[in-house]
């Protein structure tokens, strides 16, 4: 079986794809536009939805591309309640926020979705950004940003142990509420920041919240082999594949990875071609990822052998939405049904039971302070 | 007859929330947010209000565990309670002091946009390297130097919620104009406090900014207020206290080129009922001592004596120890202990107040800290509540249930049909903001 998850960006992934007969440029930053999305993606039975995030903005004066975005977090819990199978990993700013405050959020997301929350990590590195906090000097190197990113995930973790799971008691007889015993500083101390916990808010449903992280360099799938559970993956091919996914799992055999592919999918390959084709006259797209134009059929081929190649799941990057959305749940989905290699029923009600992940003990349980 | 404005505090982390009643439920699973949230909007409230803390309290050094302890972080919970209601205004408290204003404005433009129009902010300010030691920057903020960095950074998150005009987007498939001013979010911000420049990138939310809170007892509250909130909230007193008060803050408005009803006053209250006056008494005397057991009676007097009392019963009298001025605070975490400036004057106080009315330890404290605002039958209560908002004592009030998530239920059930009824509250809401709700301009 593979697992499958969709990357939601603006109007899709191409820069062009606002201006296609079904996009809805003007509901970007309306709810129900989100909710639809994530509903069609539940629809098909999907293990996750990624929701990009930066806290940054072009600034060079261009006119013709979406421009804006909503904190992914907040999209994530807004459509969270109208779900009820599906996972949420919004993206998180490592460099630039506070992981007391994103510990408590994801903590949070994983509560109101009850158990489907999780996180994307990812680092900024442009001075644009910093200008926005003005509070340190860029740029900074890449092991640096790295090392950061790391702690903070250190910290955030540490932060969902810091309360143990049986913590709240209510016991009347002692009037005590909490067995404060079992709530634990967390005493990080690090060489960019240091947090003391525990955490407000009491430890998720999901013990942790899954973790991810995108990865293109050496530093990275370092990052992700310290911090992730899951790693999306940028292979171009299926050599490739099998390189990259040997490389991180050398680093950690137990690591979940993801392939990213960015999708154009139509009933014929002439037509997905020519829909791409379309799009590029109107603006030009590169990509990390690789770029897939052809039917859900030559998709599934091409998944189905990188799986055999060693990945445990792929990251679609729908090009336009709702139409490479819909390709995916609609013609993508069905044809891995056929061949037995995706789940016709969701088997677990949290993100962690989708992803075959188990629930973590605490490292804090049985340790007194 | 002005008309009342009613809002519904999520009770936190103090000891107004009977935790030990047999009703009280989870006040972490999203359901129970869920309850008291749709029942504000079954009554059409104005608002739904979430307070925040940012470090467990502590007392002699070890977490505080005889209250409430644990809650949600106020934009999550909040971003997904506007997927179960449709036109609850969303209010929350986001401190000024451990957050940088380009993330907290692109928060609460992301909120306005997802609840199209619900988003209020309750902005406050910290001063305690107790709660900085969570966070990155550590250390904290010299106290006089907070209503400076809360003032500044409300002013440099007005600026990044205006600096995109509600016409920028155009969104034009046929001509390839998504914007339709290529500066939209442009903002170069320099202060004391925030040296700050770039592009906002969340456009401007249906409310244009959020509506703001604040809550101010102290002068420089009220003046922070009066310079920039659209309602602030306050402890509750009597009508003569609350009167004055009104007064007070009202008066502060023409300075800064505003009117009266610019800036709304809702303090926070709770309430008791019962089927006539004598119930509701009796109840809010249980409910008086449930929320106040010999454990945290003992433990609120350490607070103000600052030091060890738990050799005494709290069913006995008031220590006849002094309490011991200028040691390390016993509580950390509390606003509570700013009430006690002079703690050898308030105990003084205290023991005047017990030996006059014969209080042991636990009624002295049921005595001094009970928040029963309003107590007696539906009809009692609905006539409290409109003789102070049309005796402008307040606008209306900030109701603090006492049972989680279901005590504004007979509230809802009993109380706001009288008001209606009156013609001093909605039958309906008319508009779909928080700010149409409020009466307050976009």
């Amino acid at each position: 079986m593979v697992h499958l998850a969709v990357a939601l960006e603006g109007a899709g992934w191409h820069p062009a794809a606002w201006r296609e007969p079904d996009a809805r440029p003007d509901e970007l930053f309306r709810p129900r536009y989100w909710a639809d999305l994530v509903l069609e993606a539940e629809h098909g039975l999907l293990d996750f939805v990624t929701i990009e995030d930066s806290l940054g903005a072009p600034r060079d004066g261009r006119t013709d591309r979406v421009d804006g975005r909503l904190d992914a977090v907040l999209i994530a819990a807004r459509v969270a309640p109208l779900t009820r199978h599906i996972g949420f990993l919004p993206t998180a700013i490592a460099t630039h926020t506070e992981p007391f405050h994103l510990s408590k959020a994801i903590a949070t997301l994983d509560y109101v979705s009850t158990g489907r929350g999780g996180v994307r990590v990812r680092i900024a590195s442009s001075a644009d950004d910093a200008a926005h906090f003005g509070r340190r000097e860029f740029p900074v190197p890449l092991p640096d940003l790295a090392e950061e990113a790391g702690d903070w995930v250190e910290v955030v973790r540490r932060l969902w142990d810091s309360w143990e799971d049986d913590a709240e008691i209510r016991d009347t007889a002692t009037g005590r509420f909490i067995d404060r015993d079992k709530l634990h500083y967390i005493d990080f101390t690090g060489r960019f920041f240091s947090v003391k916990g525990p955490s407000i808010t009491p430890r998720p449903p999901q013990g942790q919240p899954p973790v991810a992280v995108l990865s293109h360099v050496t530093e990275i799938h370092r990052l992700a082999a310290r911090s992730a559970d899951l790693v999306f993956l940028t292979p171009q091919d299926t050599d490739e594949a099998r390189a990259l996914g040997q490389e991180v799992r050398g680093l950690r055999a137990d690591l979940l990875v993801f392939g990213d592919v960015v999708v154009f999918l139509d009933e014929t390959e002439q037509a997905a071609r020519d829909r791409k084709a379309r799009l590029d006259d109107l603006a030009e797209f590169t990509s990390d990822a690789l770029v897939f134009t052809g039917t859900p059929a030559q998709l599934a081929d091409q998944l189905l052998a990188w799986r055999d190649a060693g990945l445990s799941g792929f990251r679609l990057r729908p090009g336009a939405l709702p139409h490479d959305l819909s390709a995916i749940t609609r013609g993508l989905v069905p044809e891995l049904q056929q061949r037995g290699a995706f789940r016709r029923e969701y088997e677990a009600t949290t993100l962690r039971g989708l992803l075959g992940l188990e629930r973590p003990a605490n490292r804090y349980a049985g340790a007194t302070r | 007859m002005k008309q009342i404005h009613l809002a519904a505090h999520f009770p936190g982390v103090n000891n107004t929330t009977v935790w030990s009643d047999p009703e009280a439920g989870s006040h972490i699973e999203f359901s129970s947010f869920t309850h008291l949230a749709r029942t504000a909007e079954r009554a059409k409230f104005d608002f739904f209000f979430l307070a925040e803390g940012l470090r467990l309290r502590e007392h002699a050094g070890k977490i505080y565990d005889l209250d409430v302890v644990g809650r949600p972080d106020t934009f999550t919970v909040l971003a997904a309670l506007a997927a179960v209601t449709d036109r609850l205004g969303l209010t929350g408290t986001i401190n000024s002091t451990f957050n940088e204003p380009y993330e907290v404005a692109r928060q609460f433009a992301s909120l306005d946009h997802l609840s199209e129009g619900r988003a209020g902010w309750n902005v406050v300010t910290s001063w305690d390297a107790f709660t900085g030691e969570n966070f990155r920057r550590g250390g904290y903020l010299p106290e006089e130097q907070r209503y400076q960095r809360a003032k500044l950074f409300l002013q440099t998150a007005f600026e990044l919620f205006d600096s995109w005009g509600a016409d920028d987007i155009a969104a034009d498939k046929a001509s390839g104009v998504f914007l339709r001013n290529a500066r939209a979010g442009a903002f170069e911000h320099h202060d004391a406090q925030f040296d700050i420049a770039g592009r906002f990138n969340v456009p401007r939310g249906p409310q244009g900014r959020p509506v703001i809170l604040q809550a101010g007892d102290s002068d420089e509250g009220r003046e922070f207020a009066a310079a920039t909130a659209d309602a602030i909230f306050t402890r509750h007193g009597t009508l003569e206290a609350g009167q004055k008060f009104y007064a007070d803050v009202k008066r502060r408005l023409p300075a800064y080129g505003r009117e009266p009803h610019q800036l709304l006053v809702l303090p926070a209250a709770t309430f008791v009922l019962g089927d006539t006056d004598a119930e509701a008494e009796e109840l809010a005397n249980v409910v008086r001592y449930q929320q106040v057991s010999g454990q945290t009676a003992i433990k609120f007097l350490e607070q103000v004596w600052n030091r060890d009392l738990s050799g005494y019963d709290p069913e006995g009298p008031l220590p006849e120890v002094e309490p011991a001025v200028g040691a390390e605070a016993v509580a950390k975490g509390r606003a509570q202990t700013r009430m006690y400036r002079d703690p050898v004057a308030t105990v003084r106080q205290w023991r005047e107040l017990a030996e006059a009315k014969n209080l042991s330890i636990r009624d002295l404290v049921v005595e001094v800290s009970g928040r029963q605002t309003f107590v007696g039958s539906p009809e009692t209560v609905a006539e409290a509540i409109n003789t102070y908002v049309q005796e402008d004592a307040s606008d209306g009030f900030i109701l603090v249930p006492h049972v989680t998530p279901g005590g504004l239920d007979p509230f809802a059930d009993k109380v706001v049909p009288l008001l209606q009824e009156r013609g001093v509250f909605r039958a309906d809401y008319s508009g779909t903001t928080l700010r149409e709700h409020l009466g307050i301009d976009r």
